[in-house]
Formats: structure tokens, C-alpha cells, sequence
């Protein structure tokens, strides 16, 4: 036990200082490309902003159930298989059959190979389930299906968040997702998300269409909110061109009528459509909706054939901003709510920052002075033990790159605190087994031997509540279980190695003293 | 020799009465759940003139139409905390209150921190909260069970229930507030308290393959004598630690700290006057521990 090798030596040694240099590198400003892991300040620290958003499904999942009753209509209606009366109620399908083509409808839609129906092998599930309710069948989408539509709608959106976010020009934006209808978005050194926010809030939808009178509109009309919600307009359901048209759009000043545009390009699909509207359509009005409200609708005066043009509506040039980055970066495929923000402000993250120094930079003095002042030459061994257990925490947090926060700063401090106790129960083992015993060295062997259990279980049930804390906590509390539980593990490795080392040189070299410790 | 176990009768009657009244406590008057449990909006605000106060704030807010608004003193005479529900979930709020305290006041304030939990992820959080308290209490007694006989489990386990209700029930008679943090605390102080009966039961264990003739009572009470220097260092270490980030750590971490304070001293006891009382009380014995080491 008192025995350590030189090999054993020299690998604590240099394994100390080690981390003591990865720890410090985190003080220094080197480019170095050899070594560049730094520990990442969390938002609370760094200042900056959290969002979390939710994907509402519902429009999505109507949208695509909206086009499944055409699509099945025109299947059965191929096959010569008759159903009549399909509706939409509740997210479901309904529709009627006849007694004699219920059963082959039914194959059709449980049928491994169905085309009609996708089947999944992997979740052995179709995307639809189709319910026996005698001549009045029900389809609605299955566990799977549903997952499949939320997880590509996910996909969609968060392409777009990047988009947008991308073009405001924060740094290191951090975008993810959680589950399969969120998104988080973290945003480091922005104290004020607004911009950011309101963009985030618009679907982007953008449709051309005619304001019409024509109540037998073949493909429907709906009246519409101008964007000051006072005046109302009929608009034909039928789309021109959409927002998927466009190439590109830039705000710009319009210096005859001295007012902010913003200026579109269209692909050559949309060019055609554009140009035929317009030339058909001179003298009409063309209503310009953006997420159900009308933005504008000039009238028609020329055939438009360039396949560019600009959209006026009273912008500033903020809004004009706005609007063409929405444009450019494309519309979400379901709105988005914003369910939890946390932001924090610069001068805060750094007060934080040094209030957490500061508690640290005491408790370590505290501790410090308290052990030297009841184990003497012991408590020196504990302090030189713990300021470099420190050190190696702190470069293991380097190595892994990970996140401190300000509960991650505590979770440190209370290391520091908790880490004596390993030390102490040695200790404290040593001065009982030299009641009975007068050779130091056996006393000493017997100290650590005899506490390692206590030590053990001590350690692993403070390492049980980190693990859980880390599966379940979020954001800032995940960085305390972060440094909690990675504190235990230097805590073990200083203890055993550096602390023994040390106390074993004393003991070997006073082995007759009496009163050792 | 400190006799600790002269008085068990009284602590047991303490402590249960301290469990009681946090119950009562918790049923009757509750939590003060945070933004993070109850969802709503808090704003940090700093002011740079001191014409802003918590009643001139107060007044302001009140004109919003914010619903139950509560302004306090955030730390110091120029931080202030601002919270309300926030019903609708208004995206654009922040705004709106800006632009509202810029006519009254200009520019003499900044917002320093904003939080805004919708209703759903706050009823996760609690969720979630729940679940790791529930499951970390489980694991404790999964570990324990592999390492102890029965009774020592059941000690732990009433020891560590002991902490997180008297801890909580202080929580809920001085209105402190409940957020993320504390969840954290009350995990850590599990774990700290775990750690703590299982040293001294360690002892006990090892005291009884030793002694036959001992009569558990007096056992404990060595046991607790033996491993006292070893309890009152950890504990004063820890909350040498605990203390200096309560007084220096700022205003984010008092509750977080005050929580853990709480708890470590509400564990020490615990350990001592729980714990081992158990022991006594389920007449552990040599025989108790030795049928184990046979099966074993």
C-alpha cells in the first residue's frame, strides 16, 4: 500500500499536470490549432437567448388529409369501385360503399403492397388505418403515419428556422431538435430575440390572386382581412403564383412614388403563370396574401412578362427587410409557437460570471483554512489534493468541451466542499486504528483498506442523483449534474493517487513518530 | 463520549412532529411554484434612475392590464424582479412592456434577464421534476437494498423522506420560491444525505460483526461517536462551501444554495436521529446481519 513505483509516479505527475495545462488554456488566447477546446460558457453565463419552439401540426395533417380524399377519390374512381360521400370530420376520413365493394376497398387499404396506403416494414404499420363501420368506412392516419407526417414537417421547419436565422446573422446559433414537433434555438450574445421572434412567428405564406365579384367562382372564393384589419376584400381561392415561385426578393426604394417595395424574381414556371395572368387579366385587381391577409391588390395594368415585379404596401424599410428575407428564406409548413424563452443580458451573464468566481474563490479558501487548521500537515496534504483535483475538473470539462452554467459553477464550489470527505474518512480511520496499533505504516494501510467501502457508497449515491439530473434536467441544471458528477470521479482519482502519494511519502519517512496525525 | 441515543425518544418525537407540520403545511398552504412549474413571464430589471421603485413599477404595471402582477427587490436597491402570468401566452408582451415603462420612464432601465415558460412546458417541467425526485428516491433505495439488510434500508429510506419533506415544508411556511434549481438541490441533498447515513451505517455494521454482547442501542450510539469527527468536518466543509455561494454566488443561486443549507443540516440530523433510531427500533442485532453473510 505505501508502495508507489517511479512508473506510478511519474504517470500521476505528468497526468496532473496535464490537466493542469488543459485547464489553463482556458485564461490564455492562443490560435492554436493543435489544441483548441475551450469550456463553452452557457447561456446564462455568455448572455443570449433560448427559444423553444412548437410546430402546430394541425393545419398540416388537414392539408394532407384534404388532398388524400381527391387522391383516394380518383383511385376507387380508376378501378370502377363506387364511394360516395367523402368528407372530412374530426382529422378523419369518412366515405360510403356499397355492400359488394366494401371487402376489395378493405384489401386495398390493409394490403402490404398497397399503393395507395405506404407500409412501413420497419414499424409494421400503414400510414392510414382504415376502420369497419359498416357501408360508412373511416380512414384516419395511424400511430406511424402521424409520426412520419410530424417528423417531415420538422424536417421542413427547421430548414427554415436555419434560413431565417441564418439571415439575420447572429453568431453560433445552435438550432436542434427536441421530440418531434419542437425546435430549440439558442442564440448566444443576443440580449434582445425580437427581430428574431417576429420572424420566427410567420408562417411566410405567400399567394398572388385575383379579387373577384364572381360568386360561381368554380374554385371558390373566401373574403379576406387587409393587413390593417379594417377593409375586406373576395379573393378567388385559385393561386397565381405562391411563395415556391420565387427566386429571390430584396427591398428596395421605389424613388417615383418615394416609398420602400420589396422587389421579386420569379422561376420560369412562375414567370409563364405570372405573364398569362396579367395579360388576361388587365384591368383586375391582383390581391397580394401573405398568411391569410392582403397585403395589397393593384389593379392590373399591363401583361407582366419579365417574370419580375415589386409588391408595395406601405413598408418601412425594417418591414421591407422583413419581408424579403421571409420571402427568400421560404414559408414554414406550419406555424410555429414560441412556448418557452429564457434570455439573459450580457452584463448579467458576467455578473454572474464573477458572483460565481467570487462564492468559488471563498469556499476554496474556507475549506482550505478549516482543514489546515484541524489536520495540520493532513490538512496540507487535502488542500495541495484538492486545488489540483480542481484543476483536473476543470480540464476534463475543457476535453469534453462542456457547457458551464452558473448552477455548474455551484455544482464546483460544492465539490470542493464535498471532496474533503474522502480524504477525512481516511483519515479519520488512520487515527482510530492508531488507538490500537503503534506501526504507522500498518495504521496507515489499514486507514485506507477499511474506509474504501464508506468511500465507495459515499461517492456512488452522489453520482446516482448527478445521472438522474442529467437525464432530467435541462439547460443550466444539466450543467450542475455536468461538474457534480464529473467532480466525483477527479475527486476519487485525487484521493487515491495524488493524496496518497503524498501521505505515503510523510508516513514512510516519520514511521516512529508518534501521534501521526 | 457524546451519549447521542439518551435522547432518541425525543428527536423521534421532534422529527415526527416536524414531518407532520410540513405535510399540513404542504397540503394546506403549498408550494410557491415558480415561472419554471406554473408558467408566466419574469422580467430582471435594472433601473439607473431611482425614481423607478417597486411602487412607481407597480403602478405601471398595473395600467398594463398584466393580470396579478408581483414587483419585488431583486438583491439591491436597483434590481427589481417582475412577474406575472401571462395568460395568453402573448408572444409580443416584451415589447409591449417596453415600450409602455419607455414613456414613463426613458431610457433609465434595462431588462436584464426575461423568462417566459408557456403552460405546457411548465406542466413538463413539473412533470419531469417529480419523475427525478420519485426515481432518484427509488435508485437510493434500489442501492441501498443491494448493500444493507432490510432495516437499514427502511432507516435510509425514512431518513431521506424525512429531508426532502422538512426541507420542502420550510420552502412552503416561508413562501421561497420552487423553480429548476431547487429540484437540483433537493436531488443533491438526497444524494448528500444517502452518503451520509451510509457511512454511519457502515459502522454500525462492522461495530456488530465485532461486539455479540453490545445491545444495538448502545451499538449506535458508538457507531455515531466514531464516525462523529468524520460528520461534523464533511458537513462544516460543505457548508463552509454552500455558505460562501449563498452570500457571494449572487441573487440567481440564493435559492438553490439556501435549499441545499437546508438540507445538509436537516441530513446530518437525520442520519444520527433517523437512521440509527430505526435500527434500534427494529431491534437489530448481531443475528440480524450474520443470517445475511450466511446466505451470502
Amino acid at each position: 500500500m505505501l508502495y508507489f513505483s517511479k512508473l506510478r509516479i511519474i504517470f500521476i505527475t505528468l497526468f496532473s499536470v496535464l490537466f493542469i495545462l488543459i485547464a489553463s488554456s482556458n485564461l490564455f488566447k492562443f490560435d492554436d490549432s493543435f489544441f483548441n477546446k475551450k469550456i463553452n460558457l452557457g447561456l446564462d453565463l455568455q448572455g443570449g437567448s433560448y427559444l423553444l419552439l412548437e410546430i402546430d401540426n394541425k393545419p398540416v395533417i388537414e392539408k394532407k388529409l384534404q388532398n388524400l380524399t381527391t387522391i383516394i377519390r380518383n383511385y376507387f374512381k380508376e378501378k370502377n369501385i363506387k364511394i360516395n360521400n367523402i368528407k372530412i370530420e374530426k382529422q378523419n376520413i369518412f366515405f360510403n360503399v356499397t355492400e359488394k365493394d366494401k371487402q376489395s376497398i378493405l384489401d386495398v387499404f390493409r394490403d402490404e403492397n398497397s399503393d395507395l396506403n405506404p407500409y412501413y416494414p420497419r414499424f409494421k404499420s400503414h400510414q392510414l388505418e382504415i376502420e369497419d363501420t359498416g357501408l360508412n368506412l373511416k380512414v384516419n392516419f395511424s400511430k406511424q403515419g402521424l409520426i412520419k407526417l410530424k417528423t417531415s414537417s420538422q424536417d421542413q421547419a427547421i430548414e427554415i428556422v436555419r434560413r431565417r436565422v441564418d439571415e439575420v446573422g447572429t453568431n453560433e446559433p445552435n438550432i436542434l431538435k427536441r421530440g418531434n414537433n419542437r425546435i430549440l434555438v439558442e442564440l448566444p450574445g443576443l440580449d434582445d430575440p425580437m427581430r428574431i421572434k417576429s420572424l420566427l412567428g410567420k408562417t411566410a405564406n405567400l399567394t398572388f390572386r385575383f379579387v373577384t365579384n364572381d360568386e360561381n367562382d368554380r374554385f371558390g372564393i373566401e373574403k379576406l382581412k387587409f393587413e390593417n384589419d379594417l377593409d375586406e376584400a373576395t379573393v378567388s381561392k385559385r393561386i397565381i403564383i405562391s411563395g415556391e415561385n420565387l427566386l429571390d426578393a430584396q427591398p428596395k426604394m421605389d424613388t417615383q412614388v418615394n416609398q420602400t417595395v420589396v422587389t421579386f424574381t420569379l422561376d420560369r414556371v412562375g414567370a409563364k403563370r405570372f405573364g398569362k395572368a396579367t395579360s388576361t387579366g388587365i384591368g383586375k385587381q391582383l390581391a397580394i396574401v401573405l398568411d391569410g391577409k392582403i397585403i395589397s391588390a393593384p389593379v392590373v395594368r399591363d401583361t407582366i412578362a419579365s417574370g419580375s415585379g415589386q409588391i408595395s404596401g406601405g413598408f418601412t424599410f425594417q418591414s421591407a427587410t422583413d419581408l424579403a428575407l421571409l420571402l427568400r428564406s421560404g414559408a414554414l409548413p406550419a406555424p410555429l409557437e414560441i412556448i418557452e424563452e429564457r434570455t439573459v443580458g450580457p452584463d448579467l451573464g458576467q455578473d454572474s460570471i464573477n458572483a460565481g468566481m467570487i462564492a468559488l474563490a471563498i469556499g476554496f479558501v474556507l475549506v482550505i483554512i478549516f482543514m489546515l487548521v484541524k489536520y495540520k500537515i493532513f490538512g496540507l496534504i487535502t488542500n495541495i489534493t484538492l486545488i489540483v483535483n480542481l484543476f483536473i475538473l476543470l480540464g476534463v470539462l475543457t476535453l469534453f468541451e462542456a457547457t458551464l452554467t452558473l448552477p455548474g459553477i455551484a455544482g464546483i464550489i460544492l465539490t470542493v466542499g464535498m471532496a474533503v470527505d474522502a480524504n477525512v474518512l481516511i483519515f479519520e480511520r488512520i487515527k482510530e486504528e492508531l488507538k490500537d496499533e503503534t506501526n504507522n505504516i500498518l495504521a496507515f494501510d489499514g486507514g485506507y483498506t477499511k474506509s474504501r467501502t464508506a468511500i465507495l457508497d459515499a461517492n456512488i449515491t452522489t453520482l446516482l442523483a448527478a445521472i438522474i439530473l442529467f437525464f432530467m434536467g435541462s439547460g443550466p441544471v444539466k450543467g450542475f449534474a455536468v461538474t457534480l458528477g464529473v467532480g466525483i470521479f477527479t475527486t476519487l482519482f485525487s484521493v487515491y493517487f495524488i493524496a496518497r502519494l503524498f501521505t505515503s511519502v510523510y508516513v514512510a519517512r516519520n514511521k516512529d513518530k508518534e501521534k501521526l496525525i | 463520549m457524546i451519549s447521542f441515543n439518551k435522547y432518541y425518544n425525543h428527536f423521534n418525537l421532534l422529527s415526527t412532529i416536524l414531518i407532520i407540520s410540513s405535510l399540513l403545511l404542504l397540503i394546506l398552504k403549498g408550494l410557491n411554484f415558480g415561472i419554471d412549474f406554473k408558467g408566466g413571464t419574469l422580467i430582471e430589471l435594472r433601473a439607473t434612475d431611482s425614481k423607478i421603485n417597486v411602487s412607481s413599477l407597480r403602478d405601471r404595471f398595473k395600467q398594463m392590464d398584466l393580470g396579478d402582477v408581483s414587483v419585488k427587490k431583486f438583491g439591491n436597491d436597483k434590481d427589481f424582479l417582475v412577474k406575472f402570468e401571462n395568460k395568453d401566452n402573448k408572444n409580443n408582451i416584451i415589447e409591449e412592456i417596453k415600450s409602455n415603462l419607455d414613456n414613463s420612464f426613458g431610457n433609465t432601465y434595462d431588462f436584464r434577464r426575461v423568462e417566459n415558460v408557456g403552460p405546457k412546458v411548465s406542466a413538463e417541467l413539473l412533470k419531469s421534476g417529480v419523475i427525478a425526485i420519485t426515481l432518484s428516491l427509488a435508485l437510493m433505495l434500489i442501492y441501498i437494498w443491494i448493500r444493507f439488510e432490510w432495516q437499514f434500508s427502511l432507516g435510509a429510506i425514512l431518513a431521506l423522506f424525512h429531508d426532502v419533506i422538512v426541507t420542502l415544508g420550510v420552502f412552503s411556511l416561508f413562501s421561497l420560491e420552487i423553480n429548476l434549481s431547487i429540484i437540483a438541490a433537493v436531488l443533491t441533498i438526497v444524494g448528500y444525505s444517502m452518503n451520509d447515513t451510509v457511512v454511519i451505517f457502515d459502522r454500525v455494521r462492522e461495530n456488530l460483526r465485532k461486539y455479540s454482547d453490545i445491545k444495538i442501542f448502545e451499538l449506535t450510539n458508538i457507531s455515531i461517536n466514531e464516525t462523529l469527527s468524520r460528520t461534523i468536518i464533511t458537513s462544516a466543509t460543505t457548508l463552509l462551501a454552500l455558505l460562501a455561494i449563498y452570500f457571494f454566488g449572487g441573487e440567481i443561486l440564493k435559492g438553490f444554495s439556501l435549499a441545499m443549507i437546508l438540507g445538509v443540516i436537516f441530513g446530518t440530523y437525520s442520519s444520527i436521529y433517523i437512521a440509527n433510531t430505526i435500527l434500534v427500533r427494529l431491534k437489530v442485532s448481531q443475528k440480524t446481519i450474520l443470517k445475511d453473510d450466511d446466505q451470502k
